[in-house]
């Protein structure tokens, strides 16, 4: 009955989350923030570390009380319990990282709609139990802020010169010419870098689409 | 109460900041549903409808019960409540409330309507593009009338885009892509060239 913490199947869930079935680029869930909040590379990492407590927090919640939740409202029980989270890290945020939680604006709220929470939910967390749940969650979290903090670090790189808010392009880059590439900090400069990681994933996991 | 500045609001958000390809609101259904024209219209359609009844109806909560000293019309002794950190929650039970109500009363007077959205109504609850609008209704403090021209026009916005996409993913279905970019991949990389033509629309005011 009793199982080890990190027993085979445990270690399985953790990888499929982070690499095999990765929220990103295999089960295509939370991309909106994915593109949104990656231009600079500390919004990354808050919002990475914010989805993955929401996953892994809701997902024992909702497995806690899984047997009790009447099927034909679940949705409402748990857009319910993931408000609750979303509301105390954006007061958190507000409280001692203001600067970063005006530029992550809408999209704290956005966590609530997250697809990444929601799916792991019903595909997971309805059906097994607790400490099962927290590790999917924190998996998928894992797997999510993997692929957010890659971009992050090459959006704020290239289209600012920055990393974390330090200059890491030396001046003399720019002194023989060097410009930062303004496309990397707009909307399309996201889209095709998620396009191209995707791809890249792909190749090396061998997943493809049929 | 010039009508240019709704004009002007209302391009804002199709065109110079569409919610789906400067904002990437929306982006799950997105790419789920933009396989086939046919449930590309329908879920934008659906979209549109949600999203001009629910921007307001948020502006109601919001302005009614959730800003500082809104629930004065209750009694004076509320003057100086603020329940603001309610309306993520708040939001998204409208949101959810809204849609099952549009669902219903489409099932009731539209039959045909409801049969080809089907699925997406329901769906539409938990689509970031609608919970989206709303905040930055919030954070952009728009009036009443401003509400609903941004609802609509982020609505049409992101049906535009939709819909396109699923034109463009018709053809490529006879294209010879790499095996790995398939799917997502190369819809990612259609979508920052979509978001790059959109940008042209940058500073157009009437």
């Amino acid at each position: 009955m009793s199982e080890a913490l990190l027993s085979t199947k445990n270690k399985k869930i953790i990888k499929d989350g982070v690499w095999d079935t990765n929220p990103i680029t295999f089960q295509i869930l939370g991309i909106c923030s994915a593109l949104a909040v990656t231009t600079q590379l500390k919004a990354a990492i808050v919002m990475s570390l914010g989805l993955t407590f929401v996953t892994a927090g809701s997902n024992v919640v909702i497995s806690l009380i899984r047997n009790f939740i009447p099927p034909q409202i679940r949705i409402i029980v748990q857009l319910t319990v993931v408000s609750a989270l979303v509301i105390s890290i954006d007061q958190l945020l507000r409280a001692y990282m203001f600067d970063v939680s005006k530029q992550l604006s809408v999209f704290v709220g956005l966590i609530i709609t997250n697809c990444i929470v929601m799916g792991r939910l019903e595909a997971f967390a309805m059906g097994n139990p607790p400490w099962k749940s927290f590790l999917d969650g924190l998996a998928n979290g894992a797997g999510y802020s993997a692929i957010l903090i890659l971009i992050g670090i090459v959006r704020e790189i290239f289209g600012s010169g920055t990393l974390l808010g330090h200059h890491v392009i030396p001046a003399s880059f720019y002194a023989a010419g060097y410009v930062n590439n303004g496309m990397m900090v707009l909307a399309p400069g996201a889209f095709f870098l998620l396009g191209t990681i995707v791809w890249i994933q792909r190749s090396i996991s061998g997943y493809k689409e049929s | 109460m010039d009508i240019v500045h709704y004009l002007n609001l209302a391009i804002k958000a199709i065109f110079v900041e569409n919610i789906l390809l400067a904002f990437f609101l929306g982006n799950c259904s997105y790419i789920a549903c933009s396989k086939k024209i046919d449930t590309a219209i329908g879920l934008g359609t659906a979209v549109v409808f949600v999203m001009v009844i629910c921007t307001p109806a948020c502006w109601a909560v919001k302005n009614f019960f959730l800003a500082k000293g809104a629930l004065h019309w209750v009694s004076p002794v509320f003057n100086n409540t603020d329940l603001s950190f309610l309306i993520f929650i708040s939001f998204i039970a409208v949101i959810a409330a809204m849609t099952q109500i549009v669902e219903m009363l489409v099932e009731k007077f539209s039959p045909a309507l409801h049969s080809s959205l089907g699925i997406f109504l329901p769906l539409i609850a938990v689509n970031c593009a609608i919970l989206g609008a709303a905040l930055f209704l919030d954070q952009r403090n728009y009036n009443f009338l401003e509400s609903i021209v941004f609802g609509l026009g982020g609505g049409i916005g992101w049906a535009l885009a939709i819909v396109a996409m699923a034109a463009i993913r018709k053809k490529l279905a006879y294209s010879n892509i790499p095996a790995p970019l398939r799917g997502l991949g190369i819809t990612m990389l259609i979508s920052g060239l979509m978001s790059m033509g959109f940008m042209c629309f940058a500073g157009i005011r009437l």
